[in-house]
This record gives structure tokens, sequence and C-alpha cells, in this order.
């Protein structure tokens, strides 16, 4: 059964159909389609070889031959966890929707739907132009749901965004065509297999670079990210940061790292300052903030300097290490770095949803405008303290093990390195918590926060479900990690063979 | 006695367009109308004559090898009657609507037609100039149709002064290149040419006035000044016409005079293109940012559009012919239905001018708004639309041609484009609407609209059908 085009194509039509159906029952059927796509995507979990580093579910059929380019599909250790985070992320994000969107919710659920099957795509793809189309198509509905439901600034943000991401992938597209041009195949794993030169390299890894720093977001190309996720609509934002940033972090590891090694190595410490600027850096820029959405934006940006940070790092754990690449120090950063990834996932969404319910109960982002709201709302309450412990890294949850895994790994390497990363701790602890504190705790606030109801049986499901993730691949992270291993010891393999 | 039912298809719309041109004489006053309904007949029975007529492979000649029908003839001709059928029907109303003549407007657009079909049809360059030029005289006196409209009047005088500056610059280069190769015949020229090496100092000096010819007949940079000029004073419905099908018939023209003739001195028109298309791509995109008028917004994204075909031309590779030709095509279809949007707002007597004019057009006609959010985003060049692979196909031949700086070039300015594209979206889904009622267009101008938007959406994920068919033209 082509599995992956299902789940890609039904959430696509799901989406079409459900733009349709009209208001009154759109949100019934866009609840049921994310479920069988969910659904679909477990399949990929059961169905998965863990003991295999090559694609599986392999689907295949000729598009455009003239150019070579396939509608090839496949998924490894990487990518399937990621699809099966976003069909995850995409029933929270209908559930969250339900009665809060009253203006044109079947289009609403509609962008999500189709944005969801884009996203899919992405990482499904194993032809390099299909994961390009995949990878700008999602830009679309994205600046629709800004741009219809966002906040007062919505325009300028979401053009931002679209602008910002649209010029780095441009770059990607024309290093795709060229490599391309050489092999006369646009597969992934062509690329992964042409001889470049020294310069050829260096140029490439800078288009892919511009492309995935700006998607996932580094310092400095991460402005548009902030803007964003404030005038986006709750979910929006949820999708933003739990899916689209993601698309970044993949890239990295699909493309950067296997289809230019050498200049992936000679250029490490770029990424890696980079990397530990926007731990730092945006970690005391998040201290700052004001508005709890941005806040967590920030904190995106640095929980995602420890993605880039895992991946680049593995140059200097090799060089370090008397066993090269053979080292298991290599492996976990890199598997450090997906942990992170997919926890994030979940801990970002649910942040999100947490400032989205307050948000629709005051229209207030600001902290200054709370206090004390534990004592109208003890549930949401709960909630919100185990999202923001989750966010700060405590041990038991997932936000822990990513982070440990890729500080671990970096003593290896430098351990200065280490030392800046592992500050993350205390400011990560630093800036959620104090926003908790000024929330949550205290006494009631104002007479707004007094006549604050708790959260309805459908805010606890969502909330519910994302809590369960959170605790659960905290406790026991184990078969996140069998499932990749495979595939991050031949992806060290490719890191490690020099193309010159 | 040569074959000349080669030419039925021509032959045939002369006749309709003599019938229609003297029927409409004879006519009442309400019966005008009528003229509408024959000239679609006339584009349908010529489209299925052309057809009827193409060869399966190869080129058949007519006329004592003047006249030429091959697999690139084929598809242009069609493409140019489907699109031109597009045209009446969105233009229908508008004429109606602004009293311009009936029968004038069709006859003159039907010649315009026969022009365009006889230059893509064209193996010697008379030939190809007289098709030329019956279709330049048709669009100078379209521009002109409304004659008591001063800014009409105008641009058809700056477009007919600058057109026959232009045409005169072309007849100039082919006396050059006829004095140097002896031969009018573009298979003789090349034999000619390829005999002399890289050519005389001739043949180069009348090359260089060819591609200034070209150039200003496509309305590539820096022989642009007419276009926006043009597009605003023209009557709605006539700049649809231009901004359409000419630019598949120029895209001929270019393959005619450079590739089928002039083939063996492409590295000296390599040079010329690539200038030409850098400035379209930079001068189009930069100046369409600053524009408040819709159709001159529009005018200089023509402009950039053209910078892209040129650079698929200039790549000097079937590839690159190909993926010009699947450009020009794409992109005609595109503004097709980007005209048939505005056309279509302006019949309720709302005149759509400005950009703001498009303010709140989600609000008030989600599927207009749709189908022109569709078109614009084509035009920037994003998945899942049509024209990221026409983007694709020519920045993919000029990287073959080892020109990836060109192409660099290229797809920064259309990130710059971008922008100017997401203003007019954001016009239309982000703000709210000046005035609430919503547009109403006559079914027939709905449905193709929804299916020009829908095409556009279809291409984009089976891009292979038309791609196909604009390889096999070049024998790929």
């Amino acid at each position: 059964m082509p599995i992956l085009s299902l789940i890609i194509w039904l959430t696509i039509l799901g989406g079409l159909l459900t733009l349709f159906v009209g208001d009154q029952r759109c949100r019934m059927l866009a609840l049921v389609i994310s479920i069988i796509a969910f659904v679909f995507s477990l399949t990929l979990y059961f169905g998965f070889d863990n003991t295999t580093a090559q694609m599986q579910f392999v689907e295949h059929a000729a598009w455009l031959p003239s150019f070579g380019i396939n509608y090839s599909l496949g998924v490894d250790g990487i990518s399937a966890p990621l699809i099966i985070l976003t069909t995850f992320i995409n029933i929270v994000v209908v559930i969250s929707a339900w009665e809060v969107i009253q203006d044109k919710p079947a289009m609403y659920l509609a962008s999500f739907l189709i944005m969801t099957g884009f996203m899919v795509g992405v990482f499904a793809a194993t032809d390099s132009i299909l994961f390009y189309i995949f990878f700008e198509a999602t830009l679309l509905p994205m600046f629709l749901i800004i741009g219809i439901w966002g906040g007062p600034r919505r325009v300028y943000a979401t053009i931002k965004f679209f602008l910002y991401t649209f010029f780095g992938s441009v770059f990607m597209l024309v290093a795709l065509i060229y490599m391309g041009s050489k092999t006369d195949s646009f597969a992934i794993q062509a690329l992964h297999d042409l001889p470049l030169g020294s310069t050829a390299q260096t140029v490439i890894f800078f288009a892919f670079f511009i492309a995935f720093a700006v998607k996932i977001p580094m310092w400095p190309v991460h402005t548009w990210l902030p803007d964003a996720h404030v005038e986006a609509p709750t979910a929006g934002s949820a999708v933003l940061a739990a899916i689209m940033l993601k698309m970044g972090g993949y890239g990295f590891m699909r493309f950067s790292l296997p289809v230019v090694p050498d200049a992936s190595a000679q250029l490490s410490w770029l990424v890696i300052l980079f990397s530990l600027i926007a731990v730092v850096y945006i970690g005391f820029v998040a201290l700052a903030q004001s508005d709890m959405k941005k806040l967590i934006a920030y904190s995106s940006i640095s929980h995602m300097g420890f993605v880039t940070l895992g991946m680049f790092v593995i140059f200097g754990i090799m060089a370090n290490s008397t066993e090269g690449a053979a080292d298991g120090h290599v492996v976990m950063a890199l598997e450090g770095a997906m942990v992170q990834m997919i926890s994030h996932g979940f801990i970002s969404a649910a942040m999100f949803l947490c400032v989205g319910v307050l948000y629709d109960r005051m229209h207030s982002r600001q902290i200054a405008d709370y206090g004390g709201v534990v004592n109208t709302m003890p549930l949401f309450a709960a909630f919100m303290v185990f999202f923001a412990m989750a966010n700060a890294g405590l041990p038991g949850t997932s936000g822990f093990v990513g982070e440990f895994m890729v500080i671990l790994a970096t003593f290896k390497a430098n351990f200065w390195y280490a030392f800046l990363a592992a500050s993350t701790l205390i400011l990560g602890a630093a800036y959620t918590l104090w926003m908790v504190k000024r929330v949550v705790f205290g006494d009631v606030a104002n007479e707004n926060v007094a006549a604050l109801t708790d959260i309805n049986r459908r805010e606890k499901y969502m909330l519910g479900l994302l809590a369960a993730m959170v605790l659960f691949f905290g406790l026991w992270p184990q078969p996140m990690v069998d499932m990749m291993h495979a595939t991050i010891e031949n992806l060290v393999q490719h890191v490690t063979t020099s193309k010159l | 006695m040569d074959n000349l039912g080669l030419a039925a298809p021509e032959m045939f719309l002369l006749c309709a367009i003599c019938l229609i041109l003297v029927g409409d004489l004879f006519v009442t006053e309400a019966r005008k109308p009528l003229a509408y309904g024959l000239s679609q007949i006339a584009l349908l029975v010529t489209l299925i004559l052309t057809w009827w007529i193409s060869p399966e492979t190869g080129a058949v000649t007519a006329f004592g090898g003047s006249f030429i029908m091959d697999q690139m003839a084929a598809v242009c001709k069609s493409w140019i009657l489907v699109v031109s059928m597009g045209v009446f029907l969105y233009s229908r109303d508008f004429v109606n609507s602004h009293k311009i003549t009936n029968g004038e407007y069709y006859t003159l657009a039907l010649s315009g037609v026969l022009g365009m079909m006889i230059m893509v049809s064209s193996s010697t360059m008379l030939t190809l100039y007289l098709g030329l030029e019956l279709l330049s005289l048709s669009l100078y006196a379209m521009v002109a149709l409304k004659r008591t409209d001063e800014r009409s009047a105008e641009a058809a005088m700056k477009y007919f002064v600058l057109g026959a500056l232009a045409s005169g610059a072309l007849l100039y280069g082919i006396s050059m290149i006829y004095g140097a190769t002896g031969s009018l015949h573009f298979d003789e020229i090349a034999i000619a040419l390829s005999a002399s090496g890289e050519g005389s100092t001739a043949a180069m000096f009348g090359l260089a006035f060819l591609v200034v010819g070209i150039a200003f007949k496509f309305g590539a940079a820096p022989f642009h000044m007419w276009v926006p000029d043009v597009y605003e004073g023209a009557p709605t419905s006539v700049a649809l016409y231009i901004s359409a099908a000419p630019k598949i018939a120029a895209f001929a023209l270019a393959i005619r005079f450079l590739v089928d003739g002039l083939e063996t001195a492409h590295n000296s028109w390599q040079g010329m293109l690539i200038v030409l298309s850098v400035l379209s791509i930079v001068i189009g995109n930069v100046v369409a940012l600053a524009q408040v008028s819709i159709k001159r917004m529009l005018a200089y994204s023509t402009i950039s559009h053209v910078g892209f075909i040129l650079l698929g031309l200039l790549s000097g590779s079937e590839q690159g012919y190909s993926a010009a030709m699947f450009y020009a095509i794409t992109y005609s279809f595109t503004s097709l239905g980007a005209f048939g949007v505005i056309l279509a707002m302006d019949r309720m007597g709302v005149s759509v001018n400005l950009l703001t004019d498009l303010r709140g057009l989600f609000r008030r006609s989600p599927t207009y708004a749709c189908v022109m959010g569709i078109l614009l985003v084509s035009m920037t060049g994003v998945p899942p639309t049509v024209g990221f692979y026409a983007k694709l196909a020519v920045l993919s031949a000029a990287v073959k041609a080892d020109l990836t700086w060109l192409a660099l070039i290229a797809v920064i300015f259309s990130v710059v484009g971008a922008f100017y594209y997401l203003r007019v979206i954001k016009y239309m889904f982000f703000d709210e609407p000046v005035e609430p009622q919503p547009v109403l267009a006559a079914m027939d101008v709905h449905v193709g609209l929804a299916i020009n938007g829908a095409a556009i959406l279809f291409f984009g994920l089976f891009p292979g059908l038309i791609m196909a068919a604009c390889a096999a033209a070049f024998g790929l």
C-alpha cells in the first residue's frame, strides 16, 4: 500500500473537501481526516525496520522524465519520526481551532490540512526537486493563515516570513539544479554519491546554509520568527514552531552533511559559532521579553541552536577523539539533535497552545496583564507549569533528553563549547520559570484574572495529549532513538567519506 | 504546384475575417454582438484545421519554401488560438459596455492572430516580416480603438512611432543579412553562414539590428519603454490581447531568426541576449515595485518574464529553446487569467486602475480572489503552480550552459518580484473591501476564469503534458 502517498494526498484532498462542506460540518470532517492520517502514519512506526538505513515504504513513479525528476517517496530513521510528529500535531491543531476560530473556519482548517500534506511531503520526498516543491509549497498556506487570521501587524509579519524563507530557498534551488545537471538525476541518493570539488562544495554549502539557516532559524537570520509567531493565530504558531522549523534541521541532515561533507567539516566552526550565539545571546533576549509569545519564540530559536550545534559539533568530536568517527559521541550528538527536534515539536506546540488558551480568555499576551492565574484556573496552571518545566529541560520530560545528549557529546569536542551550551540549563529555566511565576503564581492581579474560567473538556484533551507525549518520551526515549540509530550511523559514514 | 493545403488554417481565417468585416456592415445595431460568436467559431475551426494538417513529425514546406509547418509551429499556433479564444471571451463584456465597436475590434484582433500564425510558420525573412507587420498594424489600431480617450490615442501614437522604428531596424537587419548571404530563406542563410565560419561583418551588423527588432517586439529592456504606456493607455481588453498571445509569437520570431537562420552565430547573439535578459529581469522587477497602477505593474512584470524567456533562448541548446517555449506558453496563459479577472471586475462600472481597487476582493468574491491569487503565485514561481516549472526549466537550461551566475541573478530578482505579487495578494485577501458588493460576471466568463485558475494548478501537478509537447517541438 502506498502509505506515504496516502497520507500526503488524504490530507491535501481532505483539506479541499473541507473547504467545500461549509463552515458547519468542517470541524468534524477535519478532525476525522487528521485522525485517519495519524493512524496511517503510525503504520510507519509499526512497520518500520530498525536494522536498516535503507529507505522504506518506497514509492516511485516517473514524473518529469525529460528533466530526470521523479515522484519518489520513502522514509528512513530521521524522516519517519518527523512525519509521525507532523500528523500528531495536526490533530492537536484541529482540536485547538474548534470554537476559537469563527471567521471562515472551513478555510482555516483546510489550510492546515493542506499544509500538513505538504509538510509530510517534505520529509518523505527522496527526489530533491520534489523536496523543494513541497518545501516551498508549505509557505503559501502559512502565508494565508498568518495574513488572514493573524494579529494587528499580520501583514508585515506574513510578508516578512514569506520573503525571508523564499529568499533563502532560491539559492538551494540553483544548487540543486547545478548538481542535477552534473548527474542527470535529482534523486537525493545520487546527490549523496556525487563527487564535488572543494570550491563547488563551499558554494553549495552556503546555498544550503542560507536556505536552512533561515528556516530553522539561526542567529542572525532569525528575525522573521518572533514577528511571525506573535502575529500568527495560536495554531499557526504551534505548527510553525513544532514542524516548520524542523524542516530546516531536517534539511541540514538530509542535504548539507552528506552532500557536502568536506565543506561542512571546514565550515563547522561557523555553524557552531552561530549556534552558541543562539543558545546564549537569544537566551538573554528571551529573558527580556514582555510578550509571552515572543518569549516562547526566542526560546525556540535558542533550542534550535542545540539542534545545529549537535549536527556540526560532530566534526570536532571526530578530530579530538582517538577513535575518530567510531566514537559513540558522534552518533550521540546527531541523535541528540534529532531527539531535541521531536521533543521541541511537542513542547513548543504545547507552550503556544497554553498562551492561546489564555489569549482566548483575556485577549492579551502581555505578561504584565496576568498574575495569579492558578487561583482561577488550577488545572490549566498545572499543565502550564509542567510544559514550562519541560521547556526548561527538567529531567523526566522529553526536553531534557535531547539537550543532555548534545551537551554530553559536545564535551568531547571542546570544553568551552559545552560550557556555553550548558548555560541554557540556567537561562532556559530562568526565562521560562520567571514567566510562569509572573503569569501563574502570586495573588490574583486584577478583576480580569479573577473572572477567568478553567479549561474546558476540549482544551483538556488538547493539552493532555501533548503532556502525555512529553512525559512518555522523557521517561522512555528508547523507541525513538532505536528507530533512528541505523540511519544516523549510515549518515556518519557518509559524512566521514571525503568527496574530494 | 505546392501543397497549398498546408496554409489552410490561415486561408480559412482570412476568409472568415473578410466575412465578419463585411457582414458587420449589413447587420442592425442590435445584432452587432454577432461578431463575437462568429469570431469564436472562426478561431475554433482554425484550431481544428491546424491540428488536422499538422505533420506527425518533421517539417513540410509550401509556397516555394517560404511557408513551413513543423512541430514548433503546430504547438505555437495551437496555443495562440486557444489563448486568443480566452482573450475574446474575457473581452466580450468589456467591449460591449465600453462602447467599443464590435466589428472593428474582432476583425482587427483576428487579423492580428492571422499575423501571428504567419510569423510562426514563416521560413523566409520576408514572410516573417509580413506576418509581423500584420500583427503590429492590427495592434496599433486596436490600441487607438477608443479614439476619444486621449490616453488611448497617446499610447497608440507612441506605440506606432516606436514600433515603426523597430520595424525599420528589423528590415535593415534583414537587408544586411540578405546582402551577406544572398538568400532570404532561413535554411539557406544557415548554410551560407556555416560555410563562412563565424559569418561576415555585414552579417553580424545585420544580426545586431535583428536583435534590436526582436527585443522591441518582445518588450525586453532597454527597448521596453512602450510597454507600460501602452498597457496603461490601451483599453483593458486590448492590453489583455497584447500581453497574451503575442508573447508566443515573439518567441517564434526569435527562434526563426536566431535559431533557424543564425544558429552558427550563436556566440555573437548570446552576449546580446544576456544583456537584454539581465536588464529585463532587473528593471522589470525593480520598477514594478514602485507601481500603483495595476496595469503598469503587470506591464513591468511582463518585462521581467520576457527576461526569463530570453534566458532560455540564450542558453543555445534544444533544451533551452523548449524551456523558453514552455515559459512563453505558460506565461501567456497566466497573463490571460490575470487580465481576465481585472476585466471581470471592471464590468460592474467599478473601474479597476489602481492596485488598491483590488482591496478585499476575497470578501467580495472568493472565487475571483482565489483565481487571481493562484495566477500571481504562478507568476512568482512558487510551486505547486505551473510558473515554478517554467522557471525551473529555464534555470536548468541556463545552468547547463554554464551560466550559473545568470541563474543566480534571475532567482535573486524573482525574490524581489515576489514582493509586488504578494502585495496584490495582501490587498485581495487581508484587507477589508472598500465596497461590499460582489463581482458579477457572466456565467461563461466565470467558468472560463475558474478553468484558467484550475489549469495553472493542474499543470503545476502534471507539467509534463505541456513540457513533452515543447520538447517534441525541438526534437528532444
